[in-house]
């Protein structure tokens, strides 16, 4: 991903399912910043974030992860407009790359993660996890591109991705890309898209669960998979309850 | 307590189909009323019907549950009225553990009544005393609602979950089925433990005898064809027992 000079469109692989309206609205200046984080050999590194609001964002993160180093990043997308939060990442060998997102929210706002995972020396791992729960004609995106070079050998790379969509309506997009050049390396991904489970919400009916409260537990627990691994607990009860908020605000 | 009254109901969104046939029974305040009766002839319906499962839809009848029209009521307010469903194929709650979900659970109900909910530490206190009487650690409870639970725990997890909630009323759905020897006994004198009170009642819809050896009822019907065919005592359910439904319906339509 190169910088913007010129906007993005649809034909763009990386912005598909984009809200372009959104993109316009911000203009090439909006969206062309990127962070920089640089981790020396054996740093490791833990990065929260919640984003969203009410107008277009677009965060953009460039890693480079030494050897042996740890990144993980964490983040909780949950704005009323469209909010894309990038993520392009570059392992040293024996590294590691974490990421856990949560996208939530109805309305008709386009939320969505795009990552770029370079394994670009061996015995990497990368591991990703994301839950979509949308609403209204809101949507959820996750473009996961995992790039592994020649002689990136043992790299284990994983992606996970599962959307629950509580209204008709409402959309979830997982578009896993692998480019692999090295033989012997595991990528693995996954994307399920669904509704609550009827029984089990029949089943907390029966012991006195109104439907709201029913809904946040059954919410709460499909979204807790992406911040397992964040081990601060005070961290990961604030990204659940940017999410959750959410949910409380919806007219379901 | 409970009284059914001429009901009639179907299963099925799509192609509804009649289930329930003009299905009456009182139940009345310190009873334990087993209802015994062939596949299919829609004892599960009754327990779905009176729980407000979804599909479920009844044509014609009423049910009055505490001087209230159970049907006016939502699922979760029968719950907090006092009903309990004790499930068949109890459902398996992923990432939610068994304490977060019972307490939410309890004190909704108590939220519905208008009484204090519990703290944190007031339900722990409660949980373990309930699990204890159906020789159930606190290990357990912690872990997820029925997930890996084998076919035995799932029940007597049940058990647990009656005991905790403290429900007026219990429908209990099969409660035997898939229990060994000595879990029947544990889930038996639960029942026992937490409903036989002059206050409470219970609907135990079983298949065999062995349960009712332990949870001894006052009442035994049969349902056959979507109707309460037969009511009499216990000795009832020893003579389905020994001689089978199409004996005993057969002398009965004599």
């Amino acid at each position: 991903m190169s910088e913007v000079t010129t906007l993005p469109t649809r034909r763009d692989e990386s912005w598909r399912y984009s809200d372009i309206a959104a993109v316009q609205k911000l203009g090439t200046a909006g969206i062309a910043e990127w962070q920089d984080i640089v981790l020396a050999d054996g740093e490791e590194t833990v990065l929260t974030f919640i984003v969203g609001s009410d107008e277009p964002e677009v965060t953009r993160l460039r890693l480079k992860v030494g050897d042996r180093a740890t990144a993980a990043i964490f983040a909780t997308s949950a704005g009323s407009d469209y909010t894309r939060f990038e993520i392009e990442v570059t392992l040293g060998r024996g590294s590691h790359f974490e990421f856990g997102g949560v996208t939530i929210g109805g309305g008709d706002a386009v939320r969505e993660f795009v990552t770029q995972t370079v394994h670009a020396e061996p015995d990497a791992t990368s591991n990703q996890t994301i839950r979509a729960v949308h609403w209204g004609t809101a949507s959820g995106n996750f473009l996961g591109e995992i790039k592994v070079a020649r002689d990136a050998q043992k790299t284990d790379a994983a992606q996970d991705f599962k959307g629950l969509l509580l209204e008709a309506g409402a959309g979830a997009n997982a578009v896993p890309q692998l480019e692999i050049f090295a033989d012997d390396v595991k990528c693995a991904h996954g994307a399920t898209v669904g509704q609550l489970d009827e029984a089990a919400r029949y089943y907390m009916a029966a012991r006195g669960l109104p439907e709201a409260v029913a809904q946040r537990l059954l919410v709460q627990a499909f979204l807790g998979d992406a911040f397992v691994e964040l081990d601060d607990e005070e961290g990961r009860a604030k990204l659940l309850e940017a999410a959750l908020s959410a949910l409380e605000s919806a007219e379901l | 307590m409970l009284k059914i009254t001429d009901l009639h109901a179907t299963v099925g969104e799509d192609d509804p189909k009649t289930i329930l046939k003009g299905l009456s029974l009182e139940i009345p305040a310190g009873e334990v009323h087993a209802i015994m009766g062939p596949n299919g002839a829609g004892k599960s319906t009754l327990a779905h019907v009176l729980g407000g499962k979804p599909g479920y839809d009844v044509t014609s009848g009423s049910v009055e549950f505490m001087g209230e029209d159970l049907f006016d009521l939502d699922p979760h307010e029968r719950a907090a009225t006092g009903l309990f469903l004790g499930f068949q194929y109890p459902v398996e709650i992923p990432g939610v553990s068994n304490v977060q979900f019972l307490r939410e659970a309890l004190n909704s109900q108590r939220k519905f009544r208008e009484e204090e909910p519990l703290s944190g530490g007031e339900f722990l206190k409660l949980a373990k005393e309930k699990a204890g009487l159906l020789k159930m650690d606190m290990e357990m409870l912690k872990r997820q609602v029925n997930v890996g639970f084998s076919g035995g725990e799932k029940k007597r997890a049940e058990m647990v979950q009656m005991g905790i909630l403290d429900p007026i009323f219990a429908v209990l759905d099969e409660t035997d089925s898939g229990l060994d020897i000595d879990a029947l006994r544990i889930v038996g004198e639960g029942i026992n433990s937490i409903m036989r009170d002059a206050g409470k009642s219970v609907l135990l819809i079983t298949h065999y005898q062995r349960l009712l050896d332990v949870v001894k009822p006052d009442k035994v019907s049969i349902l056959a064809g979507g109707r309460i065919v037969q009511t009499g005592g216990p000795e009832l359910a020893l003579r389905l027992e020994d001689e089978g439904y199409d004996a005993v319906m057969a002398e009965m339509a004599a």
